[in-house]
């Protein structure tokens, strides 16, 4: 395997920021058309990633028009010019085939990640500096809670 | 015959600049130690002698062992001759690499099939096998007539039938070569190649 990776490392594209399913992202696509290169956006759901390595690919389903619509990207594609991550998603599966039996409305929408609770996050930076004050924003959180 | 020998990585993707991905094998190519230069004053027909690989000497017959030592390298692990190979200015201990193959040549290549055990006519000689309806029984996979009645009395020789299957000698030709890494001894070519990973191998210009 490893002499596979050292075929493959200088192809592997790092340069495509993480993202998950149930995030929404644009994927922009470079398409040839003659002799002529543009541009297109692919504004979807990720429904999946799977493979490791140069294999790696990931699945975007969009609802274009009214017809559900999915695409799947090669992770390492020179093709891919460019992917946005548009709304962080908070989904319970690693494979979102659930949105293909969706329709209307349910079928574009995904709970939006929670950003984590203020307090939990002053608190865990204090654990690591002072524990005396600790106690304190435990308080806070709990009340709060 | 230029040619090299090789032992196969296994199989990776590449894409080309224009964003196609082309299935590729990777094979590990060389270095080969020339161990011996057949001419056709001498031997009848000329030929080059490879030594690829290595294994340890406990495992080499000592009659071998001294050609290695004479040659100053460690045992070979496969030693195979390749027809008329354009000798040059080579000579016995030299050393052949990947670098006589070029990006873009089309290439063969002769491997040994993955063994597949003991097999039916259906998946070993493509029978069709009986018909699945019809109130038959037994039949589904059965080969068929092997021949007719009291004249022969017998089954022909040859007639294809279940047996072992794989682990046979195949070769496939005009195969691209798409990438060449000299340093590491790589070499990746188009497509799927005979045999399993690690499985011994020759490249062959086409």
């Amino acid at each position: 395997m490893d002499k596979i990776k050292l075929v493959t490392a200088a192809q592997i594209r790092n340069d495509i920021p993480a993202f998950h399913p149930g995030d929404t992202i644009s994927v922009s696509v470079k398409v040839v058309e003659g002799d002529k290169e543009r541009i297109q956006q692919f504004k979807g759901i990720v429904m999946g990633i799977r493979g490791r390595g140069i294999s790696k690919t990931f699945r975007v389903r969009k609802i274009s028009n009214g017809v559900g619509v999915e695409r799947i990207f090669p992770m390492s594609s020179p093709k891919i010019a460019k992917v946005e991550i548009l709304k962080e998603g908070s989904v319970r599966r690693a494979k979102l085939y659930y949105l293909r039996k969706l329709t209307g409305k349910a079928a574009t929408k995904i709970k939006e990640k929670k950003k984590k609770h203020v307090s939990q996050l002053i608190s865990n930076v204090v654990v690591e500096n002072a524990p005396e004050v600790k106690a304190e924003n435990e308080v806070v959180a709990e009340s709060k809670s | 015959m230029l040619g090299i020998l090789g032992r196969k990585i296994g199989m990776t993707t590449m894409f080309e600049e224009s964003g196609n991905a082309v299935p590729c094998t990777v094979i590990e190519a060389g270095p080969c130690v020339i161990t011996q230069i057949k001419t056709k004053e001498k031997d009848g027909y000329s030929a080059v002698q490879f030594g690829f690989g290595t294994k340890k000497e406990k495992h080499t017959a000592k009659p071998q062992r001294g050609v290695y030592k004479k040659l100053k390298i460690s045992p070979a692990r496969y030693i195979k001759e390749i027809k008329d190979f354009p000798v040059n200015d080579l000579k016995v201990g030299d050393v052949v690499k990947v670098d006589i193959f070029t990006v873009g040549e089309k290439v063969k290549v002769t491997g040994t099939s993955k063994g597949k055990g003991f097999q039916g006519g259906v998946k070993r000689h493509n029978f069709s096998g009986g018909v699945r309806t019809h109130g038959q029984s037994d039949r589904e996979r059965a080969p068929g007539s092997i021949g007719a009645s009291s004249y022969p009395s017998r089954v022909f020789k040859g007639q294809r039938m279940a047996g072992r299957m794989g682990t046979d000698q195949v070769t496939l030709r005009n195969l691209k070569v798409v990438k060449i890494l000299p340093d590491s001894n790589l070499i990746l070519i188009k497509g799927a190649i005979p045999g399993a990973n690690t499985g011994f191998v020759e490249i062959y210009k086409n």
